[in-house]
């Protein structure tokens, strides 16, 4: 009954983006890493729902939003367990996990002051050591995050 | 023609740290030649590093190259707030090679990113100096005949001590077995050990440098023990002079021994040391030429008569 009512919140939105299996923990950072608090669209967001295989989770619903792939791809750097459904005409059209690329350009600073990231007005670059937990190093001064 | 930037020795294979080794020996026979006739070679030094830099322009001198550069760049322009990748950009409109030293971690690879000309990294921060490594290497090739099957002891500063932890990532090719010796404060850090680990190469950790681990050794890897280093400086007073050599300690030591050292040394090599012929130190800053000679002949893809 009540998954009943959560997947019709879902299709509930007409057009647009829901990110789903946040783990509750990590809501409000992801939000943050989309950028939510500067949009003007219609949101929802949910946390702290009773997931089967995550305890806890959270879900966000953007209206007549899409994000590039990219970006949704820097979820998984918290959230490496998100799916990303995308609404048209309250219909799923496309489905998918996130997935964190091998590389990340600009996508999160160097924490080494010492690092030459942090000193000169350029693009960040981390590869993916290790995926579960994530690891990544910074490609330039080499420390891993 | 080919040439090949040197960034960090975690790049080289193999095949191509034992190439440049060959080609350190050649240099050692024949170190006055005109082989970089015409060519230009810019040394960058963002942060001062006299020992370094004389290495490296001497290396270019013998080969018949000329230099240009700066070792003090208060004078430079980087001190009215122009950019690295500018100052590579503009260099490299007169240099077939740089040779950069710089205090920010990473600076020579972006080097790499922002100009077509090879980047020699002398020295990045607390991160790389791969020609340290590499001469390092060309000291125990020479004075072991190889580099295979040693038995490494690294004593002193193994936590901040950026040479030993480059020249054991090098010496993964060469089933290698490592003692640390250090004090708790000092001790090789985890992500060392784990590579150990990882790749299958012994070690032990002792915080007692004693006569067994001297005993058992080929190479004797010792570093400076810095006071800044610690927080606690009755710590520090504690433990500085338990990672003292002295000749003494030398009489029952193996006679393929050789004692090597990255310099400046202060304290933690007795000067009644110097004259056993298993000191090996000044020699090995002496190699630091002819490996250089070697990196700047590779980063310009010059052929030489070795295989």
């Amino acid at each position: 009954m009540n998954t009943e009512k959560k997947e019709l919140a879902v299709a509930a939105l007409r057009s647009g983006t829901v990110i789903d299996h946040i783990p509750a923990a990590v809501l409000f950072e992801v939000a943050k890493l989309l950028q939510l608090e500067n949009s003007t669209c219609m949101l929802t967001i949910g946390n702290n729902l009773p997931s089967k295989t995550q305890g806890l989770k959270g879900i966000i619903k953007v209206a007549d939003t899409t994000f590039p792939e990219a970006v949704m791809n820097r979820i998984a750097l918290l959230a490496p367990e998100a799916n990303v459904n995308v609404i048209e005409n309250y219909e799923v059209v496309e489905k998918r996990r996130v997935e964190l690329p091998d590389t990340l350009i600009n996508v999160v600073r160097c924490h080494n002051p010492k690092c030459i990231t942090n000193n000169e007005p350029m693009s960040t670059r981390f590869v993916v050591i290790e995926r579960n937990p994530v690891k990544i190093r910074c490609s330039y001064c080499g420390q891993v995050h | 023609m080919e040439h090949k930037s040197l960034v960090s020795i975690d790049s080289l294979s193999k095949e191509e740290i034992l190439r440049i080794l060959r080609a350190a020996q050649y240099f050692e026979q024949n170190p006055n030649q005109k082989i970089l006739d015409g060519k230009i070679v810019a040394t960058l030094f963002f942060e001062p590093s006299t020992r370094t830099r004389l290495s490296f322009e001497t290396a270019v001198q013998r080969l018949g190259g000329r230099v240009i550069g700066f070792s003090d760049p208060a004078a430079t322009s980087t001190s009215k707030g122009e950019t690295l990748k500018d100052t590579i950009k503009m260099v490299s409109n007169y240099a077939d090679l740089i040779v950069m030293r710089h205090y920010l971690e990473g600076a020579a690879q972006y080097a790499t990113e922002v100009t077509d000309i090879p980047i020699v990294n002398a020295g990045d921060g607390a991160n790389q100096h791969p020609s340290q490594t590499l001469l390092d290497l060309y000291s125990l090739y020479k004075t072991q005949g190889t580099l295979e099957n040693l038995t490494i002891t690294m004593v002193g500063d193994l936590k901040y001590g950026r040479t030993v932890h480059s020249l054991l990532m090098a010496m993964r090719h060469f089933n290698p077995t490592f003692r640390f010796v250090a004090c708790e404060e000092l001790r090789m850090p985890e992500v060392y050990r784990r590579f150990c680990e990882k790749n299958n190469i012994p070690f032990t950790e002792h915080t007692d440098f004693n006569q067994a681990v001297i005993d058992t050794s080929d190479i004797i890897y010792m570093t400076r023990v810095q006071r800044e280093r610690f927080s606690d400086i009755m710590e520090y007073e504690k433990v500085k002079d338990l990672y003292t050599l002295r000749n003494s300690m030398l009489e029952t030591s193996r006679p393929n021994l050789r004692i090597l050292h990255p310099l400046p040394r202060v304290n933690e090599i007795n000067r009644d040391v110097d004259d056993n012929p298993k000191a090996y130190y000044f020699q090995q800053a002496g190699n630091g030429l002819f490996a250089r000679q070697a990196i700047i002949c590779r980063a310009l893809g010059i052929e030489l008569p070795v295989k």
